[in-house]
């Protein structure tokens, strides 16, 4: 079964459509992106599956469920990584725990188990101004992945970083989700990235916003850390300039 | 070695203003000796130590009715401005409604309002600590609405996405993140409220530091005058301090040695 579906969700903003019969699905497991130009409305579809948002048609299902316009079920991590800047890693990480109503006590001692396995060990009592913003993203994956142990949204979690902090985190990202198996949506307009980290790439195309193409990327994981330098990648690289 | 560093860093860095202090009050001493102005309307420093030193008990016992007011105004005028400002952030009705007045009375100069304030509630210590109430209130207010205003639409809508309401978005995001203006405000408000004090002293009352001071006034025991003067700046300096430092406290993330 799907573990996440958006079924024909189309949204008008002062009349103006901003996304239109957008129908994508993610299994259990499995890292697929959204990959689009800015303004597309990649955003405003990531807060409908949030719920923060009503679309004006279409429905959202979490586990066959439908979450259409309740907060509460998905979280996500956007660019920005709003970590209070007034809380210790530990209890900005803990927070959605604390949120949902549990001691501060058992909070803090789920969130520190994690800690090693994001490579956050040793940042626990520190603040986030403390932090590398490659640290602190891997703090606010640690935060989502905390809410909701199954699906995670990420909007263009990396593209505040550099080149260099960024590849890097991106050898980090593939391999935690080797282990953590977190299924994960991902926006993106970096093509690079898509192809590197997606199992599957939906295109988000035209105003409004259209899925107009699925791409399946058939290099299995763990990838090779050259993937990004070989024929392949190249191959579709072209074939999704060719499409966007 | 190391201890030694910080107080020649920080020497170096208050050195022109204890310079510049010294160079006055040098000055002043000079000014008095000379015999330029009379000694009984300009008193030497040295005088204005004495005289603070003679009228230690009597200086103390005032201070600590003068302080008592300020404590109970600034503590009322705090929590009312904490609260006004909660109000006014969660109803706009509100804010459109008390800003204006609350911005109204800040205009007005607590000297303008303290003999009707004599006249209305007597010689005790209430229209003391309502004068306070009144030019704390403002500070705190402002301070504590612009932190819940200065908050980042993002973070709210990321607590919310997981499932916070109202209650917990004040409790982990708007409340903190006012702190630091909070405590701006409060530090403000500290050094109205011994003024405030002071000045409902002078109209009427049975003690503290205002009425000390118009007692010497009669005197015309200038040394004195200055003493207290002196003194009611070096409170409301220290208040400030005080204030500073529990901000310190509260807040360690804005303090962090960058280096650690």
């Amino acid at each position: 079964m799907e573990k996440l579906e958006v079924r024909g969700v189309s949204k008008c903003f002062d009349g103006a459509p901003v996304l239109e019969d957008i129908s994508i699905t993610l299994r259990q497991g499995e890292l697929v992106c959204l990959l689009g130009v800015s303004g597309g409305g990649k955003t405003t579809l990531f807060n409908i599956i949030s719920g923060l948002v009503e679309p004006d048609r279409g429905q959202v299902f979490l586990d066959g469920e439908d979450v259409t316009g309740k907060p509460g079920r998905i979280s996500y991590m956007l660019q920005k990584d709003l970590l209070l800047p007034y809380r210790t890693i530990q209890d900005n990480v803990a927070l959605p725990l604390l949120l949902r109503g549990e001691k501060k006590r058992e909070a803090r001692a789920k969130a520190a188990a994690l800690f090693p396995e994001f490579g956050l060990e040793g940042t626990e009592r520190k603040y986030p101004a403390q932090l590398s913003g490659g640290m602190r993203q891997r703090a606010a994956l640690l935060r989502t992945y905390l809410f909701s142990q199954n699906v995670a949204l990420l909007d263009e979690p990396f593209s505040a970083l550099d080149t260099l902090t960024k590849s890097a985190i991106h050898d980090w990202y593939l391999d935690v989700m080797e282990r953590i198996r977190l299924s994960t949506l991902f926006i993106t307009h970096d093509i690079d990235e898509a192809i590197l980290l997606s199992d599957r790439i939906y295109l988000l195309t035209g105003k409004p916003g259209r899925v107009t193409d699925e791409i399946v990327i058939r290099e299995p994981k763990p990838r090779r850390k050259d993937f990004n330098l070989t024929p392949e990648f190249l191959a579709y690289k072209k074939r999704i300039l060719e499409r966007l | 070695m190391r201890f030694m560093k910080t107080i020649r860093t920080a020497l170096g860095r208050k050195g022109p203003a204890i310079l510049a202090v010294g160079l006055l009050l040098a000055a002043w001493q000079a000014v008095s000796a000379s015999g330029l102005v009379p000694a009984y309307m300009l008193p030497a420093p040295t005088d204005v130590v004495r005289a603070f030193w003679t009228d230690a008990p009597q200086l103390w016992e005032h201070s600590r009715i003068t302080l008592q007011e300020a404590f109970y105004g600034l503590a009322l005028g705090t929590a009312i401005g904490f609260f006004l400002a909660v109000l006014m952030d969660t109803f706009d009705f509100l804010y459109r409604a008390i800003y204006p007045i609350l911005v109204i009375l800040q205009t007005i100069p607590s000297v303008a309002i303290a003999p009707l304030l004599v006249l209305w509630f007597g010689y005790e210590m209430t229209p003391k600590i309502i004068l306070i109430v009144v030019s704390s209130c403002f500070p705190v207010t402002v301070g504590v609405l612009d932190g819940f205003r200065a908050v980042d639409r993002d973070s709210i809508d990321l607590l919310r996405s997981m499932g916070a309401g109202c209650w917990k978005i004040f409790r982990y995001i708007k409340l903190p993140s006012a702190v630091p203006q909070f405590f701006s405000g409060l530090r403000i408000a500290a050094a109205y409220a011994v003024v405030g004090a002071v000045i409902a002293e002078w109209l009427g009352g049975f003690g503290g530091l205002g009425v000390y001071m118009t007692r010497v006034k009669k005197a015309f025991a200038f040394d004195k005058m200055f003493a207290v003067i002196f003194l009611i700046s070096a409170i409301s300096l220290a208040l400030m301090a005080a204030v500073d430092l529990v901000e310190r406290l509260c807040t360690p993330y804005r303090h962090l040695d960058k280096k650690s």
